[in-house]
């Protein structure tokens, strides 16, 4: 295989694992902000205390792998792709920069404080230290957000070139971060990290349910998650359709590429099922509903939605036509779930067995979903790297070989997997310790074998 | 102030590279010496630098940060020619980093495991970074000579981390455990030195520009003070690990059992990697790549320079203050960690 395939086969394998992380740290760190005030504010202070010690270990653990993770990466824009840099850096640099020095430290140096520091400091100081990680991981996605939505959208800058070099200038910074795609972007990102935790918190409640704890956090817990999650799942659906129209706007290939679209036409059907064909420039099997995806994307039965055959390049068309289904499939059983179980518990009806079941299948959903629709919008901007400047070939490193890429995607992937499921398995080990009621202060435990001394 | 811009990057690059190396070094000695410890050592080793390491890490990503957003040249240039250590370092931070969680969540039974990954993960991360210091020394060229020096260094700056590690812990902890340290500490004392000495002597071999720098006539009275005075601190931290030994023989019998010197072989050890910072970063300006890409070829447009710096003069007091609050919260001997 060539250097390119295998640096962006590295890189996505890098930034696939590093977003399963923030996407829950983000919204879990203000859940920890809710528990802690209702902690304080609410007669049931046992059972909310509970719930953040029990989640406060699930944020640590996902900090860490993000956190060491997001390091990698800060070391592979350069070496994979120095042209990156070389020729978007003025807007790239100071967004990245800004991210570092306002986000980072922030929720890094107030991270020992939130996790160990709450018989060392008051309350009050733990639960604003506790606000300031919170703080410091929205900063975050905000700064890496402009940025990436900068390179789908680029606005506010002039492009010059000097003696066959290509690089971009700034004009204003205000356009820059605030470009035409990231509100929707940042919004529907955040919406996802609430609806992943949801779920997450969700899941394990529900498991922790079906092994029969009786300790009031368990139902807490469910009862948090469903409400949260009955009330963002469909604003995610209300907030996606507003990110298709603006990409409709913006990047009308990546739209026909995710619909399948292949001829310019009024009123297009919207594909439920099918397997597009870029030889034949066809859809087999497919399964049609006429006119949804003119209505769905123009909010017109008649509009127009421009054909791939009327684009000179366009993305590959499957990657983009199943994730978007297996991404907005995701969101649609959320939305069942999370309504069928705010309505059993509005009529106080006890959670049938089988649903409990499906909930716990259901823990890791939000994961499934957030990289389907990454893949979606990532892969629907090829072969740009950033739309209309620099292609993601131009970008790639000429001096690192394959050999060498090859080598260490291998080590990383191997690394990655065997991380994802030790993550999985001690989430349900935490959980089925909880259950037990056996939940002392973890760190403070010692294992039983005594480790002999060293050489 | 504009044409200053890149010597200010400059000197905050090397000051988060110094920090990372300080404050991640005795992070990572302590994961080194993880395995020669038994089990509730282990834990109150872990407990030493469990509030921190997080921080600690956030400067290397600084430091890079910089590289990769002011330098963009250069960073693609260094870590081109670095990649498989770098790649071997990441990997090892990665495992060290999340052993750390992992060890205290896990099954009892697979602690171990955990505990294993902390300190392969620590060690792999240790070696690879000497051995960058090392090639980046030599400006990337690889011979055998250089691989081997490089690899040398490697062990040097692992060496060089046990001994922080081993000073963090004479400070943090008390009883047999401290008394262990500062057996550790005398140990990575040698090879620490041995190291020094290599990059000392090998940096001017390298370029007659850096070598003319230490030896013309008038630079040799100068700049004699930095050689002279790591040699004094080394003597003073060996000094200062031997009166530690006879001061826990007396205290037993003493009413006041805390030895009051035990900031002393840290502080010690602290100075000789500063020293050492300084000499090589004098060794080296203004070069990123030696004799190769100097600061201001590598720098990128006055623009984006202003505003980073702007961010930069901001950020930065406010970053010392969160880390002096954060080390303030966690002052004195090492208390197991408790989420409660």
């Amino acid at each position: 295989m060539d250097a390119l395939v295998l640096a962006r086969a590295q890189f996505a394998a890098n930034i696939s694992f590093h977003i399963l992380f923030p996407t829950i740290s983000i919204a879990l760190a203000w859940l920890l902000v809710f528990f802690k005030f209702r902690e304080t504010r609410s007669k049931n202070a046992v059972a909310w205390q509970a719930l953040y010690g029990f989640w406060v270990k699930v944020f640590a653990l996902c900090f860490a792998l993000g956190v060491t993770s997001g390091i990698t990466m800060s070391f592979q824009f350069g070496t994979n792709w120095p042209g990156y840099m070389n020729t978007v850096g003025n807007v790239a640099g100071p967004l990245l920069a800004y991210e570092v020095m306002t986000a980072f430290f922030l929720e890094a140096s107030f991270l020992g404080v939130m996790l160990f520091g709450r018989s060392r400091v008051s309350n009050r100081v733990h639960t604003g230290a506790t606000l300031l990680v919170a703080i410091g991981t929205t900063l975050s996605a905000f700064w890496i957000l402009a940025l990436n939505s900068w390179m789908h959208t680029p606005t506010g800058h002039v492009v010059k070139t000097v003696a066959g070099v290509t690089t971009v200038d700034v004009v204003s910074w205000w356009a820059v971060i605030f470009n035409p795609s990231f509100p929707y972007r940042l919004s529907h990102m955040l919406c996802a990290s609430v609806l992943t935790v949801a779920f997450l918190v969700i899941g394990l409640s529900a498991y922790r349910l079906l092994k029969k704890d009786s300790k009031p956090e368990a139902k807490l817990g469910l009862v948090v998650g469903l409400v949260i999650a009955a009330v963002a799942a469909p604003a995610q659906i209300f907030l996606g359709d507003l990110h298709g129209l603006n990409t409709l706007k913006h990047q009308p290939a990546k739209i026909a590429a995710i619909e399948a679209v292949w001829d310019t036409q009024n009123g297009a059907a919207l594909t439920l099922f099918g397997i597009p064909d870029e030889r034949t420039r066809s859809t087999h099997f497919a399964v049609e509903i006429p006119k949804l995806a003119a209505l769905v994307l123009t909010h017109e039965l008649e509009g127009e939605i421009k054909g791939l055959n009327d684009f000179a390049q366009h993305p590959p068309v499957k990657p983009l036509f199943f994730g978007f289904r297996i991404m907005v499939g995701i969101g649609v059983l959320m939305l069942a779930c999370a309504w069928f179980g705010t309505f059993l518990l509005v009529r106080k009806r006890a959670m049938p067995v089988w649903f409990l079941r499906v909930l716990v299948a259901m823990t890791f959903a939000g994961w499934v979903a957030v990289l389907a629709g990454w893949y979606v919008t990532e892969i629907g901007r090829q072969p740009w790297l950033v739309q209309g400047i620099l292609t993601t070939a131009q970008a790639a490193s000429q001096t690192v070989t394959g050999g060498q890429i090859g080598l260490t995607l291998a080590l990383y992937l191997s690394l990655y997997l065997a991380l994802i499921a030790a993550f999985v398995r001690t989430l349900f080990y935490l959980a089925k310790k909880a259950v037990q009621g056996d939940l002392p202060s973890l760190d403070t435990e010692v294992s039983p074998e005594t480790a002999e001394d060293g050489p | 102030m504009n044409a200053y811009l890149p010597e200010f990057f400059l000197v905050v690059m090397a000051f988060s590279m110094l920090a990372y190396v300080v404050m991640d070094g005795f992070d990572l000695g302590v994961g080194i010496l993880l395995r020669r410890a038994d089990a509730l050592e282990k834990d109150t080793m872990v407990a030493s630098i469990g509030p921190f390491w997080d921080a600690n890490e956030t400067w290397l990503v600084l430091g890079v940060g910089i590289l990769l957003t002011v330098f963009p040249r250069a960073h693609g240039e260094i870590l081109g020619a670095l990649y498989l250590p770098v790649a071997l370092m990441l990997i090892g931070l990665t495992l060290r980093g999340v052993a750390f969680d992992f060890r205290a969540k896990v099954k009892a039974e697979r602690k171990d495991l955990w505990d294993q990954l902390f300190y392969a993960g620590s060690l792999l991360t240790a070696l690879a970074q000497g051995f960058m210091l090392g090639m980046h020394i030599v400006g990337y060229y690889y011979s055998i000579a250089n691989v081997a020096f490089a690899a040398f260094i490697g062990c040097a700056l692992a060496s060089g981390y046990v001994l922080l590690g081993a000073c963090w812990l004479i400070m943090k902890t008390e009883g047999a455990l401290q008394a262990k340290a500062r057996h550790w500490a005398t140990h990575a004392l040698g090879l620490t030195g041995l190291g020094v000495a290599a990059v000392s002597v090998v940096t001017p071999m390298v370029s007659a520009r850096i070598f003319e720098r230490w030896f013309g006539l008038r630079e040799l009275f100068l700049w004699a003070p930095i050689p002279l005075l790591t040699l004094v601190l080394f003597g003073m931290c060996a000094w200062r690990l031997e009166r530690l030994k006879t001061a826990s023989a007396t205290r037993l019998k003493s009413s006041n059992p805390a030895w009051h010197g035990a900031w002393q072989p840290f502080a010690c050890a602290v100075g000789i990697f500063c020293l050492a910072f300084i000499g090589l970063a004098y060794s080296l300006f203004p070069y990123l790549v030696v004799d190769k890409i100097t600061i201001w070829q590598a720098a990128t447009s006055t623009d984006a320079m202003r505003l980073i710096a702007l961010g930069a003069l901001i950020s930065m007091p406010a970053t010392l203050a969160y880390t002096v609050f954060s080390y303030r919260v966690f002052w004195g001997k090492a208390q197991p960690l408790s989420y409660s």
